[in-house]
């Protein structure tokens, strides 16, 4: 890539920072340039949100439906993962697998739940009403 | 630390292994050296992982493996530290900063705050450097950032303690001490690292690994329309573009980068068979680029046809064909 041709795009790293990228100059030997993003990726994060949303509303709904607790929703807000939801609570892939389900959820202790608020940063109230 | 010197890299883990390199005399580290000698370029589609469903791929060398490779072969002494304990992890810190030494941390970013929220997901390999305390804060310089940043004490405890794949466990790790650099040593670190590059990309006996991954990846690509509809891999493709393109790559999925470190390669070696070969990397990146730009296409939904997806699978069989070549002509110069 030569550096006149480094792209120069709007993306969301716009006030926070450029990044560097290794281009060639006139002469043909490389150096870094600075670019504010390229269109091409910017497209695929901004698919990747809107996936999230999608997501995030599906398990909204789920909720509201009564097919899921409201750990499923937060879990999709907070963009985690089994591994990344386990580390933070210390509780099992199976434990979690279970709170997600409506009925399990209204029986745990508010020890436990709270655990879940501290993880999503949410207040207990908050989790417990599903207040979103 | 009052002359600490702040280097924005392209990539984070090449930034810390630079500056903490440069900090032990070595003014004439840069990115590309860095990358090379740690033998960063790589391609791997990971078996059995999926992240959102679709692929895991990566364009470089396992997490910590340049500052670990690049020290190895210049001889330098490492001390890195893992803790279960946040109170020692930032006692151990403290000490540390207080010393005048900075550190590299590994931090995940998701609670990084002076990241774009948009690029704020559960990922827990990104490095920074701690070159001080300030009025309650911590200094951090982080290589892909264009200047210096703070952290206080909660936020920082946060990102060394994020969980989830790769957890850093307040991970630290410095330039402990390094001898005197002849320019032979160099040489022999940047040979040690081409050679150790071919065999990553050339001999790993797995099919999803090294160049034969790129062919695995692209025999995926062909399927992906059938197998999960138009919507679906046009979301999977993406992933590839982010992991290719994204902030840290310098460009091309660090093909460009590699380019730039064989030019100085030719240089330093006085072989200017490197410089042809460096071209056959800037050419690699380039057609990554193209493969991004097609790839785009589709999931912009501006072509979604087979044949499109078809187009893009055989770039990246050309590419996967180039590097071969072009590793193959790098083993064949018996550099030793």
């Amino acid at each position: 890539m030569k550096k006149e041709e480094l792209p120069q795009d709007k993306s969301a790293l716009e006030s926070f920072t450029r990044e560097v990228c290794y281009v060639k100059d006139k002469d043909g030997k490389y150096v870094t340039g600075l670019s504010t993003g390229w269109e091409a990726k910017s497209a695929a994060l901004d698919n990747q949100w809107n996936e999230i949303e999608r997501r995030v509303e599906e398990a909204k709904q789920k909720v509201l439906n009564g097919e899921a607790s409201p750990i499923l929703y937060f879990f999709e807000l907070k963009l985690m993962d089994l591994p990344v939801l386990t580390g933070y609570t210390g509780f099992s892939k199976w434990s979690v697998k279970r709170h997600m389900k409506p009925n399990v959820f209204k029986k745990l202790s508010d020890k436990k739940l709270q655990v879940y608020a501290d993880t999503f940063e949410v207040s207990l109230e908050d989790l417990k009403n599903f207040n979103v | 630390m009052e002359n600490f010197k702040h280097i924005q890299t392209a990539h984070c883990e090449n930034g810390v292994t630079v500056n903490l390199l440069q900090q032990q005399g070595m003014d004439w580290m840069n990115e590309p050296l860095a990358f090379g000698m740690g033998s960063g370029l790589f391609y791997i589609h990971i078996p059995f992982l999926k992240v959102n469903g679709g692929p895991a791929i990566s364009f470089r060398s396992m997490p910590g493996a340049i500052f670990k490779r690049t020290c190895k072969v210049l001889d330098v002494k490492v001390n890195r530290k893992k803790f279960s304990s946040r109170d020692e992890a930032q006692r151990y810190l403290d000490q540390k900063v207080d010393e005048g030494i900075s550190v590299g941390c590994q931090v995940g970013v998701f609670h990084l705050m002076y990241f774009p929220k948009e690029y704020r997901f559960h990922f827990n390999a990104h490095n920074l450097i701690v070159y001080g305390r300030e009025d309650g804060k911590y200094l951090i310089s982080d290589p892909v950032m264009e200047g210096t940043t703070t952290l206080t004490a909660a936020e920082l405890e946060k990102v060394r303690f994020a969980k989830g794949a790769l957890a850093p466990k307040g991970h630290i790790y410095y330039a402990e001490k390094a001898g005197i650099i002849t320019e032979e040593m160099i040489r022999k670190g940047i040979v040690k690292g081409i050679n150790h590059n071919v065999r990553d990309m050339l001999h790993i006996p797995a099919r999803a690994a090294g160049v034969r991954g790129i062919n695995h990846t692209a025999s995926k690509v062909r399927k992906w329309r059938d197998q999960v509809g138009e919507r679906q891999a046009g979301l999977y493709l993406g992933q590839i573009v982010r992991m290719q393109e994204e902030i840290g790559t310098g460009g091309g999925g660090f093909r460009f980068l590699y380019a730039a470190f064989l030019e100085q390669a030719a240089e330093r070696l006085g072989n200017d068979k490197l410089i042809r070969i460096s071209e056959e990397f800037t050419k690699s990146g380039d057609l990554w680029r193209d493969s991004a730009l097609q790839m785009a296409g589709i999931y912009k939904g501006r072509i979604t046809a087979q044949k499109d997806f078809d187009h893009a699978a055989d770039i990246m069989n050309e590419i996967a064909a180039l590097e071969k070549k072009a590793f193959q002509d790098l083993s064949k110069l018996k550099l030793r």
